[in-house]
């Protein structure tokens, strides 16, 4: 690693204030940016902590029933107390690496990230979440930009993301078990308007809406309704852990996989 | 450099570290607290777990600043200081759970966090749980075994597959 000044501010606007300086990067569980860092793929020259800042932290359900989440809040706390109020999401939470990663891992951190193969990107994709920061609000659908690019601004922390509770929803991840993200992973929610499906781990563009499927199933809410539905290998991810074909078969059998598992 | 200052083990301890500096590199090379084993520095083998306030953490993947004021335990921490080793290490013992011992700090440290959280632990609940700790030697199982019986269960059905 490069060296680095560290900062562990106790407010948002102190971490906002800090992430001022050029070339200042946030550090959420750091299980991502250490490995980053040691690669030298990276260097700042101030490391902000969000881990001291008590109002990013833990999980709450609002007046309109959707679940919030503090974006400094690790895969380990939202895997038990979203358990409750959105056990899907909570599922997903409890299967992101292994229990050290989880307990320092945060939520801000793998959708600031935006890591193709990451599991949170599909269920933010996935529920409609609305991601909020120190500056704004942006949905979902607005936010992620493609491997590894998001919305964010330079400077600019998750500080909370907003997810409405579906009628039911299921994660399906195909464990890539080396690195133990998803080979591929289809998250579906339905809710009374509609249904929505996100991939992740396929796509060279990162997370997205798999729209013929939702179409489908918004026709008829069952694994059937997904027969014959394929898509297009092109665009897929192919590498010496699967081809394009093999990841696009994954795509369909994961998703049906998740609609089974919502009835 | 910085002053950082935490408790390791029940004792206060502090020491001048860079931000750069790794919460494993403070301990071994610091504090000369070389028990905590550093196998890939890259967050997979899960050598180098300690406890954090309690939790599971791999020591390579953390910085020492982060964990100012912090509780670490190292497996240092674990016999008593006379030198009796603890149930879980004495079952590792017992049940040859380690070959060359390289993973076996981390596997000590990841199984009692497990058994403070779930007592009485499944077999697969075991393996599930020690995903991020890897042992090129014993091919597991009788590092299960020491978990099973360090959590008072009968291991005489956990075969070798
Ligand atoms: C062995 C291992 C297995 C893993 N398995 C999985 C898996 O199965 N699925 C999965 O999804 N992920 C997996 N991960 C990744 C893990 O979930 C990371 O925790 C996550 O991707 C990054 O979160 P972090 O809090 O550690 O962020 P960091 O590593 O600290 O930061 C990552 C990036 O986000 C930025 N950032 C951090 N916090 C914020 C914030 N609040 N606002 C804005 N920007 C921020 C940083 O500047 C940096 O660019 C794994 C990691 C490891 C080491
Ligand atoms: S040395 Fe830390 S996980 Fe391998
Ligand atoms: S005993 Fe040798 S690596 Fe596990």
């Amino acid at each position: 690693m490069y060296s680095f000044e560290f900062e562990k501010p106790s407010t948002i606007a102190d971490a906002v204030a800090a992430l001022g300086g050029e070339d200042a990067q946030a550090l959420g569980g750091g299980q991502t940016l250490i490995p980053t860092l040691k690669q030298r793929l990276a260097a700042p020259t101030k490391l902000v902590s969000v881990s001291g800042i008590a109002e990013m932290k833990g999980v709450c359900v609002e007046d309109d029933g959707s679940v919030a989440i503090g974006g400094a809040t690790t895969h380990a706390t939202v895997a038990r107390e979203a358990a409750g109020s959105y056990p899907a999401l909570a599922a997903l939470a409890g299967q992101i690496g292994d229990p050290a990663v989880r307990n320092r891992g945060t939520i801000g951190g793998s959708i600031a990230n935006n890591d193709p193969a990451a599991c949170y990107p599909a269920a933010v994709l996935g529920s409609g979440a609305t991601i909020v920061t120190n500056a704004r609000q942006i949905a979902a659908d607005d936010f992620f930009e493609g491997m590894f690019g998001t919305a964010l601004d330079e400077g600019e922390i998750i500080t909370s993301v907003r997810f409405p509770v579906p009628q039911a929803a299921s994660y399906q991840k195909f464990l890539q078990p080396a690195s133990r993200f998803a080979l591929v992973g289809a998250y579906v929610a339905r809710f009374a308007s509609g249904v929505r499906v996100a991939i992740t781990g396929a796509s060279e563009d990162g997370v997205f809406r798999w729209s013929e499927a939702e179409a489908a199933l918004d026709k008829e809410f069952r694994p059937d309704a997904l027969m014959g539905l394929k898509i297009n290998p092109m665009n897929m991810i192919g590498d010496l852990h699967g081809s394009k074909d093999y990841r696009a078969h994954l795509v369909s059998v994961m998703t049906k996989r998740a609609v089974e598992a919502c009835m | 450099m910085t002053q950082v200052s935490m408790t390791v083990n029940g004792k206060a301890v502090s020491g001048d570290v860079e931000g750069r500096t790794l919460l494993s590199s403070f301990l071994r090379d610091h504090l000369a607290l070389t028990g905590t084993h550093v196998g890939c520095d890259t967050a997979q083998c899960g050598a180098c777990v300690v406890h954090v306030n309690g939790e599971a953490v791999k020591s390579c993947n953390m910085l020492a600043l982060e964990a100012e004021g912090a509780e670490v335990g190292t497996i240092e921490g674990q016999a008593a200081e006379d030198g009796t080793l603890n149930t879980i290490q004495q079952a590792f013992q017992d049940h040859h759970g380690l070959q060359c011992g390289f993973c076996t700090p981390g596997m000590v440290m990841s199984a009692a966090a497990l058994l403070k959280e779930n007592p009485r632990p499944s077999e697969a609940e075991i393996r599930k749980y020690l995903e991020g700790n890897l042992c090129r030697c014993t091919g597991y199982h009788n590092i299960v075994k020491a978990i099973m019986a360090a959590s008072g269960q009968d291991v005489t059905s956990i075969a070798a597959e």
